[in-house]
């Protein structure tokens, strides 16, 4: 965390030149924590490659407005206004998908996970293959620590989403179960 | 008479007549819909995805959000709605992310809650000219408002607080003090539409907590308390999710708009317009949805017969949500009395359904006659460039459609063009 604040203050000082900044100049400071070929390296640090744009507006929105709460970000888009979201979220989208771990996984796990993502109807809205669809987001290959972490914050309300409905569904899914289906929506291919 | 499952969808859609969907029509037409194939994995209690079969037309269906940021005035979709001859419509006000229940002030001053932010707006009209200003912020789903004696009461996800003397404070308003919390926390239709009846009391609706569970005590229900809180008390069950109600102005009794359960089919059920008639009164859910169809899972042990049918059938998966009896004086004799409802729109259809405005006629027994289209054209190409989610009337008889989608507000009024508010 305390990485993360620092990166933040040095890039909250060169603000002040960045009208004249292109969107991939601005776009650096994202890549500090979250990858720079829209894949994160950094723990609990989602990738954000091949986002869905309307879902990603959508947070860099709750951020500014701290609907969502992670200080960094909070502070990141504070000043940004309504185009600069919007360009930024038609921006996420076009960075490259997240790889697959090089590794497969384990076969038992996959099979756990796999059982759990159909019995709760994961592929309703976030598709068969967990890439998304506008406000819904693509899933695949994010960061196995990152999916526990905001699956668990559904799950206890610490996240208020957008809207209720991930709330709703996490309710009767056990913490057991979300890690489970954590390792299997990272390893998916 | 037309049955609304009997009707063309492309004839639904593109806002023309529709028949009565009346109790009784519907009841010699509908069929239970044949059980969802087993699925693989049995979902877990509560879930909000039973009921959904497994297949790909099914998988292509999710909820659909509005976008975070209100369209620019120059976008808004305003060349795309279209009113009856001799009605015409214009922009009241925009600028207001989420815009969503309203409620009228004494002084002209026009309240809008929102659902996805934290905020509550209102609109000023001050010679002709219209400001909105940010009154409560850091609220939780603030969906709700309601106004008596100049006080604003406001209903979150799980409290219904108050502002007195709100218009005199608009730029510098007091914080909200809360005055009845013995709410249940349930996210899913946890948001909450409010108003005040002809007895002085606030009514406070707890929907059922998912698409379609067995409910214990505290949820799936209108309560009705004192407007400091006090005496809480449940007038209707069987409610599975109310987001507008009105009191019908001869008769006093309570009309109110409930949402059908999704996944049970394309088709059906449709969404109810019920009316109260005795406190106490049970609407069905989850044992029975639209007064004649017992749900598959939940039906058995039951009967239809044991429930309040509904008086009108609002279309399948419709999003029916505000709704107001029409008693201004600017609109056709044809309106007066009559119910108008906004139908934000379906997600859980293949074929998009609602996302208009429309007005209920009534039979002189109080039940819904036939249904007519009064603004149209939020819904373009199965896609939505605005959905309207509440109605209001004001004091010229000119009507107020709150858009969440767009956030703004539109104002229809009828005859030669007047400037609003005045």
């Amino acid at each position: 965390m305390r990485k993360i604040t620092i990166i933040t203050l040095a890039f909250a000082l060169l603000a002040p030149a960045r009208a004249a900044e292109t969107i991939e100049q601005r776009a650096v400071t994202c890549f500090a924590c979250h990858g720079e070929h829209g894949q994160s390296e950094m723990e609990n640090t989602p990738s954000l490659g091949g986002q869905q744009a309307p879902y990603a507006l959508i947070q860099l929105f709750m951020f500014r407005e701290k609907l969502r709460t992670f200080e960094p970000m909070n502070d990141m888009v504070k000043s940004f206004t309504d185009d600069d979201l919007q360009k930024f979220s038609d921006f996420i989208a076009k960075l490259p998908k997240p790889q697959p771990p090089t590794e497969t996984g384990d076969p038992a796990r996959m099979q756990r996970g796999l059982a759990l993502a159909q019995a709760n109807r994961c592929n309703s809205c976030h598709n068969a293959d967990f890439s998304g669809k506008e406000n819904v987001p693509r899933l695949a290959n994010q960061r196995e620590d990152y999916l526990n972490k905001t699956l668990s914050e559904y799950k206890d309300n610490s996240r208020h989403g957008y809207d209720g409905t991930m709330a709703d569904v996490m309710g009767s899914v056990s913490k057991e179960q979300i890690a489970d289906l954590a390792y299997y929506i990272s390893h998916y291919r | 008479m037309r049955i609304c499952s009997s009707v063309p969808h492309s004839l639904l859609l593109a806002g023309a007549f529709i028949g009565v969907l009346s109790y009784g029509a519907a009841a010699q037409t509908a069929s239970p819909p044949a059980a969802a194939p087993a699925a693989a994995q049995p979902l877990p209690p509560g879930s909000p995805m039973i009921g959904r079969p497994d297949n790909e037309a099914a998988q292509k269906l999710a909820p659909v959000a509005p976008p975070p940021i209100a369209a620019a005035l120059d976008k808004l979709p305003i060349d795309k709605l279209k009113v009856p001859a001799g009605f015409n419509i214009e922009v009241y006000a925009a600028g207001m992310p989420n815009a969503r229940s309203m409620a009228l002030g004494d002084k002209g001053t026009v309240f809008v809650g929102s659902r996805l932010l934290d905020k509550v707006y209102a609109i000023v009209n001050k010679d002709g000219k219209r400001e909105v200003k940010i009154i409560a912020t850091g609220l939780y789903r603030p969906n709700g408002v309601a106004f008596k004696d100049g006080t604003l009461y406001i209903a979150e996800l799980s409290k219904v607080s108050k502002i007195e003397k709100i218009e005199d404070n608009l730029d510098n308003p007091p914080k909200p003090v809360v005055i009845y919390d013995n709410l249940p926390k349930d996210e899913a239709h946890g948001w909450k539409f409010i108003a005040i009846g002809p007895d002085n009391k606030l009514y406070v609706p707890v929907g059922q907590p998912g698409n379609n569970v067995l409910h214990d005590k505290d949820h799936g229900q209108i309560r009705r308390i004192n407007l400091d809180g006090s005496g809480a008390e449940v007038i209707a069950l069987g409610v599975r999710n109310t987001v507008g109600f009105d009191w019908n102005p001869e008769t006093k009794q309570l009309y109110f708009t409930d949402n059908g359960r999704d996944w049970m089919s394309e088709d059906l059920p449709n969404d109810e317009l019920n009316r109260v008639t005795k406190v106490g009164e049970d609407f069905g859910a989850p044992y029975c949805y639209q007064g004649n169809i017992p749900d598959p899972e939940f039906g058995w042990g039951h009967s239809c017969n044991e429930f309040t049918p509904p008086v009108g059938l609002m279309g399948p998966h419709a999003a029916a949500l505000g709704m107001r009896f029409y008693t201004g004086k600017m609109f056709p004799q044809s309106f007066k009395n009559q119910i108008i409802v906004a139908r934000h729109g379906s997600w859980n259809r293949t074929n998009k359904f609602g996302g208009d405005v429309v007005v209920v006629h009534l039979n002189k027994d109080g039940t819904a006659k036939n249904i007519e289209p009064l603004i149209t054209g939020f819904l373009q190409d199965n896609k939505y460039v605005g959905r309207p989610v509440d109605v209001m009337q004001l004091k010229d008889g000119s009507l107020l459609v709150s858009d969440d989608w767009n956030g703004a507000v539109w104002r229809v009024s009828y005859g030669k063009q007047k400037v609003a508010g005045q």
